[in-house]
C-alpha cells in the first residue's frame, strides 16, 4: 500500500495547490502510516510541494545541454517579463519561476515545462506567445 | 529535431515516422507482436534466455551489464512472486533517447516487457517513469489498455497459460531513482536511496522479491532479437556490442536528435561533422561528452582524424564511454571550466545524501567552483578537486559518487588551460 505514496501526493497536490499539512495528516491516515513517514518522502523528492506555489510553475532547465543553447537567457528573460527572480512566486500567485535539472529535452533546447507541458526550441517570441495564452 | 537511423535498417526507430505509430493496429501491422507470438509458439522460458545472450545484448541506461545473464541471475525455484521493472527514470543529462521510443512506438516496450516477464516467469511488470514524463505515463496507459482489450495484456494472454499485469508509475524529481535499486524504494514508496549489493535485485529487490530492472531502450530491443534470432542481432553490431545503439545528440550541432546507429559505427567524427550536419555557424568542435554527463569529456584531437569507433570497446579505447548515449557536443566558445562547474551542481543537487563522501564532496566541489569562479582561484585549486574526486570515487555507496567525480577528473586532466586561467597566485 504504501506504494501509493508518490501518485496519492501528486493528487493532493493537485487538488490543494500543494501538499498541504491537512493534505499529509490525510495521507497518514490513509495509508496507514506516521506523519513524519509522509514528511519524509515529500521532502526527498524535488516535484513534491510542502510550501504553497505558483498556478502555473515554469520550470527552465538549467544544465548543460540547454546551458550552452541559450537557457540563462531564457531565465532572464522569464524573469524580467514576469517580475520574479528563479525561486520567486508572483504576488498574484499566478506563476512561479524555477530553474531545474536536466529535463530529457536536451535535442530541443532551450526548454521549459509549465506544470507538466514541455515547450521546446524556446525563443522570447515563442515565450510570449506561450505565456500570453495561459488560461 | 531529427529522429533517424544511420548506417543500418532502422530497428527501434523503424515505426516512430508512421501516423499513429502508436497504435496498436500500425504496431501489428508493422511486425508487432510476432516475437511474442513466436516466444509462445514453442520456446522455453530458457530458450528466451538463450536467445538474448546470444544477441550480446547489453543494458542501454548506462552501466552495459550483459542482459541475458542479468535474466538468467533469477532464481527459478524461489516460491516469491516476480518482477520486470522498466527502468524509464530517463535523467541523465544529454538523453533523451527513452522518451522517444516511448511517445512514439509504446507497443514495442510493452511487447519486450511481455517476453521478459515470460522468460523471467513473472505475473507483474512495472513502468517507472521519472516525474515530469508525466505525459508518456498517459501514453503507456492508453496503449496498455488497447493491449488489454486485444488480449495481450492480463490473464491468459493469446489464449496461452501465461498471463501478465503492466503497472505504470511514477517518480517525483530525483535523478538517483535511475540507480536500480533507489528505483525500487522508490516504487516501494520510501525516499529513494540506493540499497546495498549484494543482494543483487535478481535476488532480493522489489519487496524483496527477485526483480530484473531494465532500461527501456533493452526491452524494446528484445522484440527484434526473438524475431531475427540472437545470433542475427549480435552480428549487425560487433562481438562484444551486440546490435544497434540509440544515441540522444544535443548540443552544438546543426541537426540534434535521436539517431540508431549499429554497433561498432565507424567513425565518430563522420559522426558529428557528417551525419548530425556538422558543427553549428560553423565553429571548429572543441568537445564531447558522448554517453551522458557522467563519462570522460573527450577533446577534440581525441576524435578528429581518430577513426574512433562507436561501440562500448572503441569509447573506452578512446577515452570515455558509451554510458547511456547522451551525446553533447561542444563548440570552441565553451569554457570547460563553466561547463564542469554546471555538471557538478548538477550531482551536487542530486546526490540522495545518504552516504558522506558524495553529500559532502560533492557540496564542496561546488563550493570550490564558486570560489575560483569569484576570481579566488588558487594553483593548487585543481590538485585539491582531483582529490576531492578521489575520495568519492569508489568510496560512496553508488555509482552517483562515480558519476560526479569523472566528469571533473577527465576536464581538469583534458582541458587543463580552461582551469589554469584562472588558478592564479594572489600573493
Amino acid at each position: 500500500m504504501r506504494s501509493a505514496i508518490l501518485p496519492l501526493m501528486f493528487i493532493v497536490q493537485r487538488e490543494r495547490g500543494y501538499l498541504d499539512p491537512p493534505g499529509v495528516l490525510y495521507l497518514a491516515r490513509r495509508l496507514q502510516l506516521r506523519v513524519t513517514d509522509i514528511w519524509e518522502v515529500a521532502t526527498f523528492y524535488s516535484m513534491i510541494h510542502t510550501d504553497p506555489i505558483g498556478k502555473y510553475h515554469i520550470q527552465i532547465c538549467r544544465t548543460l545541454s540547454c546551458k550552452i543553447r541559450g537557457a540563462g537567457k531564457i531565465t532572464e528573460y522569464c524573469s524580467q517579463k514576469l517580475g520574479i527572480k528563479p525561486g520567486e512566486t508572483s504576488a498574484d500567485g499566478r506563476f512561479t519561476l524555477s530553474e531545474v535539472e536536466c529535463l530529457g529535452s536536451c535535442g530541443t533546447a532551450p526548454m521549459f515545462q509549465i506544470n507538466f507541458d514541455y515547450h521546446e526550441n524556446l525563443t522570447p517570441e515563442k515565450i510570449d506567445q506561450i505565456l500570453d495564452k495561459l488560461p | 529535431m531529427r529522429i533517424e537511423a544511420i548506417g543500418c535498417e532502422p530497428l527501434q526507430l523503424r515505426r516512430v515516422h508512421l501516423e499513429n505509430s502508436r497504435s496498436l493496429d500500425v504496431y501489428r501491422r508493422n511486425g508487432g507482436y510476432e516475437a511474442l507470438k513466436k516466444v509462445f509458439d514453442g520456446m522455453s522460458p530458457d530458450d528466451v534466455i538463450n536467445e538474448v545472450k546470444k544477441s550480446a545484448l547489453r543494458g542501454r541506461g548506462g552501466a552495459g551489464f550483459p542482459t541475458g545473464m542479468k535474466w538468467s541471475f533469477v532464481p527459478k525455484d524461489s516460491p516469491k512472486p516476480k518482477y520486470v521493472v522498466c527502468n524509464a527514470d530517463e535523467s541523465e543529462p544529454g538523453t533523451f533517447k527513452d522518451r522517444y521510443l516511448m511517445e512514439r512506438d509504446p507497443h514495442m516496450l510493452i511487447e519486450g516487457m511481455l517476453i521478459a516477464a515470460y522468460a523471467l516467469n513473472s505475473k507483474t511488470c512495472y513502468v517507472y517513469t521519472r516525474g515530469e514524463y508525466r505525459y508518456l505515463i498517459d501514453i503507456m496507459d492508453v496503449a496498455i489498455e488497447e493491449a488489454r482489450a486485444a488480449g495481450l495484456v492480463g490473464n491468459n494472454i493469446l489464449g496461452t497459460n501465461f498471463s501478465c499485469e503492466i503497472y505504470t508509475h511514477t517518480g517525483a524529481g530525483a535523478y538517483i531513482c535511475g540507480e536500480e535499486t533507489a528505483l525500487l524504494s522508490s516504487l516501494e514508496g520510501l525516499r529513494g536511496h540506493p540499497r546495498m549489493k549484494p543482494p543483487f535485485p535478481a535476488v532480493s529487490g522489489l519487496y524483496a522479491a527477485p526483480t530484473v530492472v531494465n532500461n527501456v531502450e533493452t526491452l524494446t530491443a528484445v522484440p527484434d532479437i526473438i524475431k531475427m534470432g540472437g545470433e542475427a542481432y549480435q552480428k549487425l553490431g560487433t562481438e562484444k556490442s551486440g546490435g544497434t545503439k540509440v544515441w540522444s545528440v544535443s548540443g552544438h550541432v546543426n541537426s540534434p536528435g535521436v539517431y540508431e546507429l549499429p554497433m561498432g559505427y565507424d567513425d565518430m567524427e563522420k559522426f558529428i561533422m557528417e551525419d548530425c550536419g556538422g558543427i553549428l555557424d560553423g565553429k571548429q568542435l572543441k568537445a564531447v561528452i558522448p554517453g551522458g554527463s557522467s563519462v570522460y569529456i573527450m577533446r577534440a584531437d581525441q576524435i578528429m582524424g581518430k577513426d574512433v569507433r562507436m561501440d562500448y570497446e572503441g569509447l573506452v579505447a578512446a577515452g570515455s564511454s558509451v554510458g547511456s548515449g547522451g551525446f553533447i557536443v561542444m563548440d570552441e566558445t565553451v569554457d570547460i571550466f563553466e561547463s564542469t562547474k554546471n555538471l557538478t551542481e548538477f550531482y551536487k543537487h542530486e546526490s540522495c545524501g545518504w552516504c558522506t563522501p558524495c553529500r559532502e564532496g560533492t557540496d564542496w566541489l561546488v563550493k570550490v567552483f564558486k570560489r575560483i569562479e569569484k576570481g579566488e582561484g588558487r594553483p593548487e585549486d585543481a590538485q585539491l578537486m582531483l582529490d576531492l574526486c578521489d575520495n568519492i570515487e569508489g568510496k560512496s555507496f553508488c555509482p552517483l559518487g562515480d558519476a560526479a567525480s569523472w566528469p571533473i577528473q577527465s576536464a581538469i586532466k583534458r582541458f587543463p588551460e580552461d582551469f589554469k586561467k584562472r588558478l592564479i597566485n594572489h600573493g
